[in-house]
This record gives C-alpha cells, structure tokens and sequence, in this order.
C-alpha cells in the first residue's frame, strides 16, 4: 500500500480493484457501494463478491489510518478478532459449491453473403435428353455442412469408365475385369452394383501416343453409354491438349441436349472450342486448372466473358491431389475458392468436382508392402487403397467439393455414407455414449 | 492473438534493434511474433525487470486464442490447442492432434505390454521423418481402482509415452493419479455428476482434465466456467463424439461451434478439444467396418477442430490414413511448394552412375530422393523447374518438356557426353510419353524408370548398367 495518498487517488484504487467488472457492483460518485440482485445471487458469484467488498474496506480503512483515524480497533471490535486479517491471508480459491450455470452462444457467420451457382447435369426427356434423372449440385450458401445456412444439396459421385483396359491397382481392378473391355456393360456395372449417381466415360484411347482412336470412333462409346445407363454422365477426353478439343466436339454432338459435362476446357489447351461445342448442342463445361486460385479465376473469366458460357453451366476441377501427395494443396486451395466464392468473389462462385480417383497413384493405396524397411508393417492392401480414396475425398467434401471422380465401389459406398451423413440424410439409431469408457471392444 | 500487426507488437519491444533475438531490428522480430515464428522470450532485453510490464502486456496480446495444454513429460511431452485461426491458410494450425490409443484395465497383461509396444513403435517414413502416434488411453472397465493403477503402472513401466486415464469414478482416477503422477497425465473425465470430486483431483495433483459434456455445449461451458472459477485453466472439452446419423451431424456442428467461439473471442470455450473416435465401435460389430468408420470419424474431426482423440484400431489401414490427414493438416501452408531446381547428388555419384530426372516439387523430390537414398544408390537427380508440379499433372499441364529436362541439365553446367560414362537419362514412368522427344532433345539414351519411385531399386537391378545401344 502506498504511504502517502490523496483523496484524489481513490478512484484509481478502486478501479485496480477490478469492481466494474462484478455484475451488481456499481461505484457511485460519492463512494457509496449499490449491490443489487442479492438473493439470486449464486454461492460462488456471492463469495467472489463478498471477497471484492472485504478488499474494498480494506482500502478504505487503510485511507482511514493514514487520516488518522484507528480504523484496525475498529476492524477488530467490529469481529471480535485481536489483529486485522491480512490481504494475503484470503483464501483464493474458494471451494465452489455449485456449477457456475453459463449459456453457449456463437454468431452465424456474417460475411457469407454470396451464394454458390446451381448447375444441373443431365436432361430429362422434358428437357431435351433422354435421362430419367438428373443431379444438381451448387446452391450453397455456407461451408459444407455448417449450421449457418442448409446444404441445399447432397454430395453426388460419378464413377469412371474408360474406353479401353488401362493399368489399375489390383483392388480395383478386380471389381471391373468382366467389363474391361465393354464401356457400356462397365457403365451399367457402377450404376447398377455400385450405386454410381452418374458415369465418367474417359475417351483416353483418342491420345495420339495411345491408340489414337478417332473422335468420330470415339463418339460411337459415348452414343453406347448414353444408351446403356440413364444417369446424366460426364465426357472426358484423353487429356492431350491438342487432340481433346476434336474429341469433345464429336463427343458433345452425339451427346446432344443432354446436358453431359465436358471435362475439360483448360488454359493450356483450345478452350473456346469446348465451351462453343458446350453451348452448341446444350452441354455444361468443367472448368479445370492446377491448384492455383488465380488460374481458375482466368479461366473462369475466359469462359464467361469470351466464350459467352452462362454460369448455370460451369463447374470447377481446381486440381485433387492424393492423401500424402499434395493434398494439403489441394484441400486449402478449394477451401480458399469455397470461401472466397461465400464473401462475394463472382469469378468462384461455381461447384466443384474432385478426381478422387487421384488417389489410387499413391503408393500406400497400391503397393502390396512398403518400400522402406524402416516402416512399420502397412498390413494388407486390399483395405489400404479403399480408405485412402476415402480419406482424400472426405477432405475435399470438408472443403466444399460438391462432386466426385471415383473408382472402388467400397470408397464410393463408405464416401457417400458418410458426406450423407455430414449432410443429414442418414437415420440411424441413437447410440447412448455416456459410459463409452467402459464399452467392450 | 489480440493484434495482428508487427506494427502493434513493436510498441512493446524496447526498440534498440540490439540483435539478441537473431533478428537484425526490432521491427523484423515484431513481424516473426505475430507470423507466431519466434517465442517473445527470444527477446532476451525484454525480459528485465524494467520491462516487465510491456513483456506482460505484450505476452498477454500475443497469448493464442485458443489455450495450450500440456500432457506428459519430458521429450515426450504433448501440447494441444494454441490455434489462432479457423482455416490454415489463414496463418497454419499449430499443434497437430495428438492420436492416443487406448488399452484397458481387464486386458490380459500380455496383450497390454504387446499392445503398447506395438503403438509407440508404429512408425512411418515421409519426407524426410517418421510420422508416429502420441499416447496411451487407459480405460477402466474393471471398476476397480487397484487393479486401474496396476494397469496404469504396466503401462509406465512399457513407454514414456503420455498417459490419458479414462474413469468416471474419482477413485479410480485416484488410484492412477497416485501411480502416475510423475508423468503429468490427462484425466478423462469430469462430467455433470463427479464435476467437484474430479475437479478437486485436479486441482490437488496440478494435472490437465478433460469436461465431458455429451452434445450440451451450455453445460460444457458450464463446466468450463467452473472450473476456471476453481483455479485450472489446463481443460480439455470433449463435447461428445457421437458415431452416426443425425448424432453424428450434430457432433460435427458442436465442434464448429466451439471452436468458431473460442477463436471469435470467448475465453470461458477457448479450450482444446477432444474427439473420441473409439464410439465407432459401438455402432459396427464387424472389425473392418469399424476401423473404416473410425478412421473416417478421426479425419473429420482432425480436419475440424479435434485437438487431441482416443481411438480403437491399430490396424494399418486405419494409422496411415490417419497419420497423412493429420500431416495434411498441420503442415505449414507458408512453406515453399519447391525444391530449388538443379542437379542434386544423392550418395557419391561417379561417371558410371544414373541421372535421374524428376520435378520440383518438393513433396515429389524428397520422395524420389528419400527413395534412392535409403537404398543406398548413388546418382544424379535433376529436380526440373516445373513449377512445383507433380510429375503426372506436370507432363499433362507442359510445365515438364523434353525441352525443359534439356535446359535443367544444361543450366547446372553438366556434359552428358563428358560427364558420364553412358549417356543416359532416365525419365520418371510417368512422363513416359516424353521419352522420344528427349532423346531428339538431348541426344542422350533415354530410359522410361519405374511410375513409383519405391520401384527404383528393383528397376535398377534389371536396367542398370544401361546395355550398349
């Protein structure tokens, strides 16, 4: 305590003192203590309150002595105490009695004021198509999930076809050697066993340094799935920038009025010539590029502004990298075109669709043991690249990717179990977990 | 952190650009304090007794949103929470959640010891460190406090690695704290109905505990309230982990909303959180449905928000997993994408040795080298600017050209022709299309190597040396 003290000083005192912070507690001009909402008060409140005023007198008294004043006599008759209790000698930390009852509340965020396009793939026989369904994804208006606005739609998984045998992991492999060299059955194969909602048909024999198909060649498969499933589908070509353009214009003719998605105009190659093909016989367009905001957003731009693509039909493919592999890039660059499409940025503002199959390039999710011997053992395969389509999925559903490019029928099933269940569609008994310690295992 | 300029934190430094931190002026160390790159205690002046009211200040701005708990000792120590941000590209996420397995008190002590040894050496290679899990979880299911603190004490006696023990009953938390206390445990848990006794144990062996308030986040806070009122703030909030359906979701919104709170500025929430993963095995009796749903639970929960969790399966397929989503995660967005491009000699490479070629990208580079050089093959790797893109997405994309591979050799000032014995390059497999224009490029033999570079020793053995064209 300070020796010397002015009248002055006072009001500094009590505001060390913390009081304005005690609900109740107001310090009137003329120093004169109101305490208000006494008997509702809690034990614990009531104690920490109590302990404030005793300190408070404390001070008091002290500018009482150095006025001269024996305040100590005064404390003591008052108590019946010898000597003048010590600040110190105050117990801190008082045994509570009672819980301290308190409310939980959080804001909705308030910056999400853009909402995500809608874009439907596939057309009904009113339409102009001839599917018996069709998906539409977008129309978000918060992060996947998030209680601050609903999900206006679930997460859909196309699954991949391709139009000649290609080299897979054995796991996936075996679900598919009866159809292997049959697009059409193979189509008819996810829809049918795998619960695929649409198919990928990937013309990857077009690529000159494959088997150089020709486009026209290569439109007769797509005329084949179109007839063998019912589900909107999605048209890849082989991923040569120069052959692509070609392949998906005869592609998008075949297929026309029913609303396939092209996959894909990119920056590296003829974009105009897909999006014009896209608009030409009434098709969507997969706007693609390699995990880089800023390249999205350009090419997203070139597709509106010069080629003249209405937003109703762009989706996004910003680049899926698998689970150890870039991931992290991937994942953070969706979140970061997600939420940037949220706060107002009208050039993201698209869904997204991810090639999870991406993932079955990772060495954990195909090799029988671990090239390192310093690893511990990675036990068997057959369970390890499932999961690890899975998981990269399951990251880049959290990050607002709205579909997904997959291949093993148990990812496709546990992908959906779960983002269905993120989104809220999945019934299922309630599990009591209060004594989860003791469960048996 | 409550500020979030250098130039806000420089206020409080002492302004004499002396040098002691490493940083050359005041103002640069500023900026590694909010960037959260150096610790204020790096600014030795400001330590002294003048400044102890600008260090504290400053401590207190610069202090995570998010507490930090401690668990553990030692170099094994574990800390948890400390976030600042809600999504990593923001700054990064600090503290990656640590993976405890659990074991319980009526195993057969065999099966324990096995079971424990297995966890902490469970380990897996990448980029340059193994990943591993982080803890043990002691569950009572005898109900019994002897024999819970003799499985405590087995436990101990097997690792260093820290402990969670996971009772309801204070006196069995009792019985293991008295084994245990050396090695600062957590405590699973308080709830509504043992919250003064538990709360109380706390407080008397000064150990971190977990409130457990299943899907009742005002009694969560509740509780936390409390608690802090009593005199710890070393909680951890579990708030339930529900396994499936609607549970599940709304599992998913409480940790959202608790840690949206915690960051937006409510200290009385701002606690790690706990997810418990292992309540998978209450819905799926079949093993491989529940090391599946479980995996899938804990990448949910690394990925929002989950800073600690106790999980069941150990198998393979589920710790992998589990282990890359929680490096996906906590990896620091702010490091470089790259390598430097050039030539990089991995052992000690001669005229007889392989070039290899691959891109540099950094997660691609290390694992072609980290590849090669724990089998011991010596050689010559080009790491080609292609932007920091993989190989596939480079060959794809055009950022990797036969005329790219040419210049990266010839920049590093090396003579394929002079340099080495056979004139050969070896492409990665999957750039395989890229093999005739290299050779017309370079004019250099050039070889198709292995599309996974775990394949490389074996390739070596069958084309190395290169037969004589």
């Amino acid at each position: 305590m300070t020796k010397k003290m002015k009248l002055s000083q006072l009001g500094d005192i009590l505001q060390d003192l913390d009081v304005e912070s005690l609900e109740g507690v107001t310090v009137e001009g003329d120093i004169e203590l109101n305490i208000t909402g006494g008997g509702g008060l809690n034990p614990a409140l009531a104690y920490a309150l109590g302990n404030e005023i005793s300190q408070i007198s404390l001070h008091m008294a002290n500018i009482g002595r150095m006025l001269g004043f024996p305040a100590e006599q005064l404390f003591a008759s008052a108590f019946g105490l010898g000597e003048m209790p010590q600040a110190g000698q105050l117990p801190t930390s008082p045994k509570i009695q009672e819980l301290l009852a308190s409310k939980f509340e959080v804001a909705k965020v308030d910056n999400w004021k853009n909402p995500i396009q809608e874009v439907t793939l596939g057309a009904t026989s009113g339409d102009g198509g001839s599917r018996k369904s069709t998906v539409t994804i977008g129309g978000e208006n918060a992060l996947p999930y998030y209680f601050d606005a609903e999900m206006p739609h679930r997460n859909y998984v196309t699954m991949d076809v391709f139009d000649m045998p290609i080299g897979m992991a054995k796991a996936v492999k075996g679900n598919y050697e009866d159809v292997i060299n049959d697009p059409a059955e193979w189509a008819k194969k996810v829809v049918r066993d795998f619960n695929a909602d649409m198919v990928t048909i990937h013309l990857i024999s077009t690529d000159p340094l494959i088997n150089d198909t020709p486009a026209k060649e290569a439109a007769k498969v797509v005329e084949d799935v179109l007839q063998a499933v019912d589900v909107p589908i999605v048209i890849g070509g082989s991923g040569n920038p120069e052959k692509d353009p070609e392949v998906l214009e005869k592609a998008a003719e075949v297929a026309e009025g029913e609303r396939v998605l092209l996959a894909s105009a990119s920056l590296n190659l003829d974009y105009e010539r897909i999006a014009k093909a896209a608009m030409d016989y009434g098709h969507n367009v997969l706007s693609w590029t390699q995990l880089e905001i800023n390249a999205q957003k350009e090419l997203n731009r070139k597709l509106m502004k010069q080629c003249n693509v209405p937003r109703e039909r762009i989706v996004m493919d910003p680049t899926t990298a698998a689970l150890g592999y870039g991931l992290d890039y991937a994942y953070t660059n969706m979140e970061r075109i997600r939420l940037a499409g949220l706060m107002g940025d009208d050039e993201l503002t698209f869904p997204m669709s991810s090639g999870t199959t991406n993932a079955w390039g990772a060495r954990e999710a195909w090799m029988v043991s671990s090239p390192l011997n310093q690893d511990s053992d990675w036990g068997p395969r057959e369970y390890r690249g499932p999961i690890w389509e899975i998981v990269t999925g399951l990251a880049l559903s959290l990050a607002g990717n709205d579909m997904f490019m997959m291949m093993h029928p148990t990812s496709v099933q546990v992908l959906k179990e779960i983002t269905q269940t993120l989104y809220g569609s999945i019934e299922s008994e309630e599990i009591d977990i209060t004594n989860w310690i003791g469960a048996e295992v | 952190m409550k500020i979030n300029s250098p130039l806000e934190a420089y206020k409080f430094l002492p302004a004499t650009n002396c040098g002691e931190c490493g940083e050359a002026t005041c103002m640069a160390f500023a900026a590694h304090l909010i960037d959260r790159s150096k610790k204020l205690t790096d600014c030795t002046p400001i330590l002294e007794d003048k400044f102890r009211k600008k260090y504290e200040e400053l401590d207190g701005l610069l202090a995570p949103e998010i507490r930090e708990v401690e668990i553990g000792v030692g170099d094994k120590i574990a800390k948890i929470g400390g976030d600042d941000v809600l999504y990593r590209h923001k700054l990064t996420f600090f503290n990656q959640t640590q993976f405890a397995y659990d074991v319980s008190d009526t195993m057969d002590e065999k099966d324990l010891v096995e079971r424990v040894n297995y966890i902490q050496d469970f380990k897996k290679f990448y980029v340059g460190n193994f990943l591993t899990v982080d803890m043990i979880a002691v569950r009572c299911t005898s109900g019994d406090p002897a024999k819970f603190a003799a499985a405590v004490k087995k436990v101990m006696e097997t690792t260093d690695l820290p402990l969670i023990l996971c009772s309801f009953d204070p006196a069995v938390l009792k019985a293991g704290l008295e084994v245990s206390k050396d090695r600062n445990p957590l405590l699973y848990a308080a709830n509504k109905d043992n919250w003064k006794e538990v709360g109380e144990l706390a407080l008397e062996y000064d150990v971190a505990v977990t409130l457990f308030a299943p899907n009742d986040l005002d009694m969560l806070k509740t509780l936390a309230k409390t608690f802090a009122e009593m005199g710890t703030e070393k909680l951890v909030l579990d708030p339930g982990t529900f396994p499936t359906g609607k549970q599940f979701k709304q599992t998913f919104t409480n940790f959202v909303k608790v840690r949206r709170a915690g960051i937006d500025g409510d200290r009385d929430i701002a606690y790690p959180i706990m997810a418990v993963p292992f309540t998978a095995w209450m819905a799926h009796d079949d093993p491989v449905s529940a090391s599946y749903w479980e995996t899938v639970v804990a990448s949910v929960f690394t990925i929002k928000y989950g800073d600690i969790m106790i999980l069941h399966s150990t198998e393979p397929y589920a710790m992998l997993p589990e282990l890359h989503i929680r490096d996906t995660i906590y990896t620091d967005p702010r490091k470089p994408v790259t390598v430097d491009p050039g030539m990089y000699k991995v052992g000690e490479p001669t005229a007889d040795s392989p070039v290899l070629v691959t891109t540099n990208f950094a997660l691609t580079y290390y694992t072609v080298e980290s590849d090669i050089a724990s089998n011991k093959i010596d050689c010559y790797l080009w790491a080609i600017d292609t932007d920091g893109i993989g190989v596939e997405a480079a060959v794809a994309g055009g950022q990797l050209t036969a005329e790219k591979i040419k210049k990266g050799i010839e920049e590093s000032g090396f003579d394929l022709k002079k340099d080495t014995s056979h004139n050969t390059v070896v492409i990665p497999g999957l750039a395989a299309r890229l093999q005739g224009d290299v050779e017309d490029a370079t004019g250099a033999n050039v070889l198709v190597g292995p599309a996974d570079s775990g394949r490389i020793p074996g390739w070596m053995e069958k084309n190395w040396p290169p037969q004589n064209k």
